[in-house]
């Protein structure tokens, strides 16, 4: 089994603004890109942060050997019920999750 | 043409003072700094205060007025005090005077300040939360981000520091090249890739870079050693704390980078062109509020013994329903939000998290929200003995765990929550906003 911590560069987590959470999966170079472009679909990021898949936004970025996945916060940030006040938890989730 | 010198990503963040003297050597038309952002949390809008400290505040800003003085160009700060309220950037005024007397420096100074009392028709942007007159009521602190207009404004003062409430990261960088004739999405762009200072090159900690626009695009040099900008980290500076990497809204229009390329004029050195500004139709500025959710008070064990390591889940249902009731029979029917959270097993992510095995010690951390801070202090008063010596079951012997602290609870005060994601229509750009020059 091959996860995406495996062949990329790193995973980010960040806030974008109190009420969206960006996750920025660097892969380094082009066959890493191409393997996690093939390798994680969207449904499947969208079920380990347990939110429809519609609310994924997704961006392939070859010029950069970037994918990134942008959500609304399940909980705006800060709230009483919010775990993690810059988003940074989101990243392992995704970098944890093995390349089909 | 026109050259911005950044010294920084935020002040109180720090930057290199030989990369400094470059910048100034390199004679900028203006220096800008950013001082907030909502990143650290609602509780700096919602008092009113800076997130760093005022002795950091103050020998970092005293450096930046020494350059300014040295450059002979203006010195502007965006979102003074973290969340760029009224009372931030008075706070920033008064360390500014104390300084300017402590160096016999003479210098004029113009305030922009950002706070709303009353709010026009209000649009709602994607991920917004519901929002009503109550809602907005209840905001103890209500600002607007101003944008290129207002910081162009308080330029035309004359003014040699420039202190400005809450405005967008951008608007402070943006602002001068716009009034000089660059182009205009080089202007945004530039302003974007700039606005975290060396973040958008290699050795980011170091802070400094010059940005120089132009009636095409612009050109980022970093200037500490070692710090060195590529068509990689400047573009990628694009996806940061952003959820669209090529789109970015404004006041009065939005920046489109598609079509923008990225290319190295020698190992240090990027130079940028194709980012587009597409005016809107409307002039609107974002808001932002933060209100009282409630008061909180904390309690926390740490566990070592295996078995109950083991069965901390059960065990914290297990105190959650117990506590409950003895709430309601010591206290009545108070409204409270009390949670169990379980460090070293799901702390971070709650119910997402994917890895079930067993770490040899957890924490519990009691998190107790009431309607006032005497209500949580008592009902977390209540967990305390649950957390020191609730048994697993009615057969074992009492066990004790282990309070890192006396007393075992901590009040946290009032917690603050985000309550506006919208924007406000403006007729004229200084409408919602007031530029004052200081004697």
């Amino acid at each position: 089994m091959t996860t995406v911590a495996d062949i990329v560069t790193k995973v980010r987590s960040k806030n974008a603004g109190p009420f969206w959470l960006t996750v920025d999966i660097f892969c380094g170079d082009a066959a890493a890109y191409d393997r996690v472009v093939t390798g994680l679909s969207t449904d499947r990021v969208a079920a380990v942060f347990d939110v429809a898949p519609e609310t994924l936004k997704r961006f392939d970025i070859a010029d950069l050997h970037v994918v990134k996945f942008s959500l609304p916060r399940p909980t705006i940030q800060g709230d009483i019920a919010d775990r993690d006040m810059h988003g940074a938890g989101w990243a392992p989730l995704v970098a944890e999750l093995a390349l089909n | 043409m026109t050259r911005i010198l950044i010294p920084s990503g935020a002040l109180g963040l720090g930057y290199d003072q030989t990369a400094l003297e470059r910048g100034i050597a390199a004679k900028p038309d203006l220096i800008a700094i950013d001082g907030g952002s909502t990143d650290s949390g609602p509780s700096y809008l919602g008092r009113g205060v800076s997130k760093y400290t005022r002795a950091s505040t103050k020998i970092e800003w005293a450096g930046l007025i020494r350059a300014r003085a040295a450059a002979g160009c203006p010195l502007v700060i965006g979102t003074a005090g973290t969340c760029g309220t009224d009372s931030t950037v008075d706070w920033l005024v008064e360390i500014t005077r104390e300084i300017l007397a402590e160096e016999g420096m003479i210098a004029k100074i113009a305030t922009l300040k950002s706070q709303q009392t009353t709010l026009g028709e209000l649009t709602a942007l994607p991920g917004a939360p519901k929002l009503d007159a109550q809602t907005i009521a209840q905001c103890t602190n209500i600002v607007a981000l101003a944008g290129a207009e207002q910081i162009q404004a308080a330029i035309n003062t004359g003014a040699d520091i420039i202190i400005a409430g809450r405005t967008t990261d951008t608007a402070i960088i943006a602002a001068l090249p716009l009034q000089n004739g660059d182009h205009p999405g080089g202007a945004w762009h530039g302003a974007k890739i700039g606005e975290c200072g060396a973040l958008c090159a290699t050795n980011p900690q170091s802070g400094v870079i010059l940005v120089d626009f132009d009636s095409a695009g612009f050109t980022v040099t970093p200037l500490a050693d070692g710090a060195h900008a590529t068509p990689h980290t400047v573009s990628a500076h694009m996806l940061y704390e952003n959820s669209d990497p090529f789109i970015l809204h404004e006041p009065g229009g939005h920046l489109d980078v598609t079509a923008a390329r990225y290319t190295a004029l020698d190992d240090t050195r990027v130079r940028v062109e194709g980012g587009i500004w597409v005016p809107a139709d409307r002039y609107t500025v974002k808001v932002e509020g933060a209100r009282i959710l409630g008061y909180q008070t904390i309690i926390m064990a740490t566990i070592r013994d295996a078995h109950y390591v083991k069965n901390v889940q059960a065990w914290c249902d297990d105190i959650a329903t117990k506590h409950r009731a003895k709430v309601a029979d010591r206290l009545g029917d108070v409204d409270h939000t009390t949670e169990l959270r379980i460090i070293g097993q799901s702390a971070t992510l709650g119910a997402l998290e994917t890895h079930g095995t067993a770490p040899h010690e957890v924490g519990v951390m009691g998190i107790v929200t009431a309607a006032d801070q005497d209500t949580a202090r008592a009902i977390a008063m209540l967990l305390n003995p649950y957390l020191l010596h609730h048994p697993l079951t009615k057969a074992e012997e009492v066990p004790t765990f282990s309070f890192p602290f006396s007393p075992a609870e901590t009040d946290r005060g009032p917690i603050y929550g985000f309550a506006l994601h919208h924007v406000m229509e403006l007729s004229d750009p200084m409408d919602a906003f007031r530029l004052e020059v200081l004697t």
